[in-house]
């Protein structure tokens, strides 16, 4: 496959890289073949030059070993404090993570990639910290043993005969990470190391000599040069690519391994690492899950650590079902364009290779064009834990083998002297065929051994005895044995791959349940409750869901909330868009599992989910499940937060209509009057100093005052109205209670009205022995002149008012009723709203309805509710509207004798 | 204009109030004097001792009241307030301070001239002359005798009481207050019950039409007046 320019997807992968590389902070690892090189000298010496240029430098965590030399690098740099974690007692300093974040230097100078954090540290390893440094945009130089470096670790155990422990996955140096390679000749090196100049932890002093011998020293020191030459390799390519520059373009080579459970698995994933890396070619992991893995959990347990070892590695990791390993792995290697496939030498029996073939053999027949690898195993590294023996099928199923045989026996027995016995094993046969699939192997062969001895003795002469007379039937025996066993391992391995598929497709069904559930859901509380619901059937166990709440997390409506320290970890799982918790490597410790909620645009929450404890981080595998559930989760809330979005947005124009058409009428209602008032004093201006001359006479200067001095009470009103409005809506009404006589009310509206009611006739009908009614004069006083205002300006002229009052019960009903144009029914509670007024029609001839905001009726409905009232609109028989008023009375009706 | 023409204080702190007024005033007939504030208030009615003083309540160094308090600890000139709208509390204060009447903005220079009319006209008629006559209602005080159109009236003795209060401050709001204590006196002047049947049973005796009052008018929030017609 040639390519003379970059494919879309590897641009898209630049693009995002150089998108990231923006704002992540730069890596640069000075690498080294021992301890002693002089990683930590070149680092601060480097350290220093970017200081000289300026740059903002923070030693974050450097170790001198009390080497004078490197202590006076450290003269002039920034030194963090260490953290001091208290430990079994010892004080214990460590890096200060959270104190670099906030210091949040240009440069950090952290040492020792490869360290292991003081436990309960938020990261178990310190190239961890580092990652979240670079995350936080700060540029961290670092020192690395390359024994250190994952895939080389068995190499150099192998080479040295020392393991190292702490390592650091691959994955850490990726194409923009700088590696600059700490070199000193092993001669020097031992030299130093005679001087006592090169620090070695407790080690016993043989072990020390054995580590430092020349050929150990010129190998390691060959790994490292050829590590560091690597890198420039990668950043070349890269820099290639990213200008089209036609090159010698990396074949495409695909390597894939396969993952099993054996412990020589790991050994063969980290050698193709190294294949994948020296080939420049991406490496995949597959483990195929047989029924013979999914039956016997550890196994299954031990070929997901190693999977997990292999994704740490920087391999993409699959996991399939299938009953043929062979099969599943050319297959999948088919799909994914593999080029290369990597398996181990078998370590089984050679008797079983003999019979079967073995693995690789048949990978090979069946592979086709892709290469096959295969990695010889050596010593095994450690001994393979001894396996549980298979669990044997319950004693009852043996005894069921029995009924198969006595049935033949009895079918057999009166026909045996027809028929000749060798055909009469076809009975047996089918009795040994119905114990194998129904009953398993260990049945199956009781039933083969009971039906040779029941053939034997019942059907083979001399009967009634035990004796074979002729030899033919020794193969009479053997083939029934060998079709039971047949059969049997045959259908089990069918009942175990229907069982698997069963799990799966359950999986299957419970997820595209719990999309459909979700898809049903409407808001956060209800998919909060699904989900919830959800985990609880599907893995059992606690769940919280946070969701994001400004910058931080809040639990969701309907789900429980944290401890302090559960939430820092949920917020560390939130803010990095990474799982967290428990089975993680990050912050371990935690009770729960979390998974950050990412939808398409961002993360949206956190799922916090009980998972079992364990040692070691599950892997991706394992996660699969609750991955899927944070999915489909994340997706739920999105689409929730699209529609409260689309919603508000919804809510919003309406609300600007409302406004805009708000301030047009207020705008008008206000101008209007207005309009009048400046129009007649700019005429009576105009006028001014004409004399006689004058064209107003007396009459008409007095209708343009007369004009003037009602609109500029209008004006008024409608301002007062305004005013009330406002303090009605911000509750700055105060009620003061107090007992009035509803005559007194209505008298005072009348009063405040006598320039508009003139000659209309008003008929008052209030009944002697009226209760007084507790209620604000003032504010009540204004809402009868509401109410008479709208019911005088929605009537003709000189039509009657009526305003009548009834006690009911504690109650006090007024009525104020017209003979005007009534209301439209679907406007009688309409009248009360703000702003609203009701449209002239045709029935309202000879009627001069007043202007004004369309607020009295608004502002009457609100003083009447905080009044414990209640105001409503009606028609009134014979036409015309009823207004009427419900206030309460007072308690306390006595009337005072004078 | 004539030298017998009314001297007014005019204060408020608006200049556009001001000059309104100073003109306005001026055009009746009245002397116009000016003050901003409070102080100026003070100083304006030591210097030149005016018939009247128009007081705007809301003035910037200090509250109107206290201007007025202050006033009435050494004289009783008449005092109208001016007020915005809805400041029921603050008015019954003035008015319960000592203020002779008020009004509320925006007004007609016509009703303020009316108002001052009405407290110069009580300040040189202090002493009551014998006969009460507004309106239909004729009130003999002398002979404790109350006629509606001619047609004698019969009060309880409380409600004569409460009707010579009314006719000795015709024109002027009383609240509450005032009313309570001086016809009941001081250990009554919560009890507005009393004031309310009181009120309701002069006015069925006195009005035409008790739902619609011409002479006892409710001024809401703030107390009554008998409304001189």
């Amino acid at each position: 496959m040639e390519r003379s320019r970059p494919n879309p997807d590897e641009l898209l992968d630049m693009v995002e890289a150089e998108d990231r590389q923006a704002k992540r902070g730069r890596l640069k690892i000075f690498l080294g073949y021992a301890a002693g090189v002089g990683k930590t000298y070149a680092m601060l010496e480097a350290a220093r030059e970017r200081q000289a240029e300026g740059a903002d430098v923070l030693v974050a965590y450097v170790e001198t070993h009390g080497r004078a030399e490197t202590e006076r690098l450290l003269e002039g740099l920034e030194i963090l404090p260490r953290r001091t974690v208290e430990y079994r007692g010892t004080m214990l300093a460590d890096l200060d993570l959270d104190g670099v974040l906030r210091r949040a230097p240009q440069l950090a100078l952290v040492d020792e990639l490869a360290h292991t954090n003081v436990l309960g540290s938020r990261h178990p390893k310190r190239y961890q910290d580092v990652q979240e440094l670079l995350d936080a945009g700060i540029d961290v130089y670092t020192t690395l043993n390359i024994q250190h470096l994952e895939s080389y670790n068995d190499v150099v155990a192998q080479i040295t005969g020392v393991r190292v422990r702490e390592t650091v996955p691959d994955l850490v140096i990726d194409r923009t990470t700088i590696v600059e390679l700490v070199d000193l000749p092993p001669d020097e090196l031992r030299q130093r190391l005679v001087e006592g100049k090169v620090y070695v932890p407790d080690q016993a002093a043989q072990a020390v000599e054995r580590f430092f011998r020349v050929g150990n020293l010129t190998a390691l020191r060959e790994m490292a040069m050829r590590k560091a030459a690597q890198q420039v390799d990668v950043q070349m390519l890269a820099y290639m690519q990213s200008r089209a520059i036609p090159g010698p373009w990396p074949a495409g080579e695909r390597l894939l391994v396969a993952v099993s459970p054996s412990p020589l698995s790991a050994r063969l994933i980290r050698a193709a690492k190294r294949m994948a890396d020296e080939m420049k070619a991406e490496w995949q992991a597959l483990f195929v899950e047989t029924p013979a893995t999914a039956n016997r959990p550890e196994l299954r347990e031990r070929a997901l650590a190693n999977l997990a070892l292999a994704e740490r590695l920087g391999a993409r990791v699959h996991h399939v079902s299938s009953g043929s390993v062979e099969e599943a792995l050319v297959d999948h290697a088919r799909r994914q364009n593999v080029t290369k496939i990597v398996a181990g030498r078998p370590v089984r029996p050679r008797w079983r290779e003999l019979v079967r073939g073995s693995l690789v053999d048949r990978i090979i027949r069946i592979s086709g064009g892709i290469d096959v690898y295969v990695i010889g195993s050596g010593e095994p590294s450690e001994a393979a834990p001894s396996v549980p023996a298979r669990p044997s099928p319950p004693l009852r199923r043996f005894l069921y083998s029995l009924p198969p045989v006595v049935l033949a026996t009895l079918i057999g027995w009166p026909l045996s002297d027809r028929i000749e016995p060798t055909n009469l094993v076809m009975l047996y046969l089918a009795a040994v065929v119905v114990a194998a699939v129904y009953l398993g192997r260990g049945p199956a062969i009781l039933s083969a051994f009971l039906s040779v001895l029941a053939f034997d003795f019942f059907m083979v002469p001399p009967r009634f005895t035990m004796a074979v007379s002729d030899t033919q039937y020794l193969a009479t025996f053997a083939g029934l044995f060998i079709v039971g066993l047949v059969v049997s391992s045959l259908a089990a391995r069918v009942r175990e791959q229907a069982k698997a598929a069963r799990s799966r497709e359950l999986q299957t069904s419970e997820l595209y349940e719990l999309s459909r559930e979700l898809a049903g859901a409407a808001g956060v509380e209800a998919i909060t409750r699904v989900i919830q619901s959800h985990i609880r059937r599907v893995m059992s166990g606690e769940t919280v869901v946070l969701l994001r709440d400004g910058q931080g997390l809040r639990p969701a409506a309907g789900s429980g909330g944290l401890d302090e320290d559960e939430h820092a970890v949920a917020t560390w799982a939130f803010e990095h868009g990474q799982p967290a918790g428990r089975g993680t490597d990050t912050l371990p410790g935690a009770s729960l599992l979390y998974l950050p909620l990412r939808s398409s645009r961002e993360v949206v929450g956190v799922l916090g989910v009980e998972v079992a404890e364990s040692a070691a981080p599950i892997s991706a595998a394992e996660r699969r499940v609750p991955e899927a559930i944070a999915t489909l989760a994340a997706l739920a809330l999105e689409r929730t937060d699209l529609a409260t979005a689309a919603n508000q947005l919804e809510l919003l124009r309406a609300t600007e209509a409302l406004q805009s058409a708000l301030l047009s009428s207020i705008s008008h209602e206000l101008r209007t009057p207005l309009a009048s008032v400046a129009g007649v004093l700019s005429t009576l201006r105009a006028e001014l100093g004409k004399g006689p001359a004058s064209q107003l006479d007396e009459a008409a200067r007095a209708e343009l005052v007369e004009t003037a001095w009602q609109e500029a009470d209008e004006l008024n009103r409608s301002v007062g109205n305004l005013l009330d409005m406002t303090r009605l809506e911000s509750g700055a009404f105060r009620i003061v209670p107090e007992t009035m006589d509803v005559e007194d009310l209505a008298g005072s509206a009348l009063t405040a009205l006598d320039a508009r009611i003139g000659s209309r006739e008003v008929t008052i009908d209030l009944p002697l022995d009226l209760p007084p009614v507790q209620a604000d004069s003032v504010l009540m006083v204004h809402v009868l002149v509401n109410v008479l205002d709208n019911a005088l300006a929605y009537s003709p002229h000189g039509s009657p008012l009526l305003l009548s009052a009834r006690q009911e019960r504690d109650e006090v009903h007024l009525s104020i009723s017209d003979r005007g144009m009534g209301i439209p029914p679907s406007d009688l509670e309409r009248v009360f709203d703000k702003f609203y007024r009701v449209t002239r029609t045709e029935a309202s001839a000879g009627i001069d309805p007043k202007g004004g905001l369309g607020l009295g009726l608004a502002i009457s409905r609100g003083i009447m509710q905080a009044h414990g009232g209640r105001i409503w609109a009606e028609n009134r028989p014979g036409g015309g509207t009823t207004v009427k008023l419900i206030l309460p009375s007072a308690r306390h009706t006595d009337r005072v004798e004078a | 204009m004539a030298e017998g023409g009314p001297r007014v204080l005019v204060v408020d702190d608006e200049r556009a109030i001001r000059r309104l007024l100073r003109t306005s005033l001026a055009a009746f007939g009245c002397t116009v004097f000016e003050a901003a504030d409070g102080h100026g208030a003070l100083h304006q009615v030591t210097a030149h001792r005016p018939d009247v003083v128009i007081l705007d309540l809301g003035l910037p160094d200090m509250d109107g009241v206290q201007v007025l308090t202050q006033i009435r600890s050494w004289s009783s000139i008449p005092v109208i307030v001016l007020s915005v709208r809805d400041e029921e509390p603050t008015k019954v204060a003035a008015l319960d301070a000592g203020a002779d009447d008020y009004l509320s903005k925006p007004f007609g220079v016509d009703e303020l001239m009316a108002r001052i009319r009405v407290v110069l006209r009580r300040s040189v008629s202090s002493a009551t002359e014998p006969v009460f006559q507004n309106g239909g209602i004729t009130v003999d005080l002398g002979r404790r005798f109350v006629a509606v159109d001619g047609r004698e009236v019969a009060l309880t003795p409380t409600e004569y009481d409460l009707l010579l209060v009314f006719v000795r401050h015709a024109g002027k709001v009383l609240t509450h207050r005032q009313l309570l204590t001086q016809v009941w006196g001081v250990a009554y002047q919560t009890e507005t019950q009393l004031l309310r049947v009181n009120i309701s049973n002069l006015r069925r005796k006195l009005e035409p039409n008790p739902a619609r009052p011409v002479y006892l008018i409710t001024e809401p929030g703030v107390g009554y007046r008998l409304r001189l017609v």
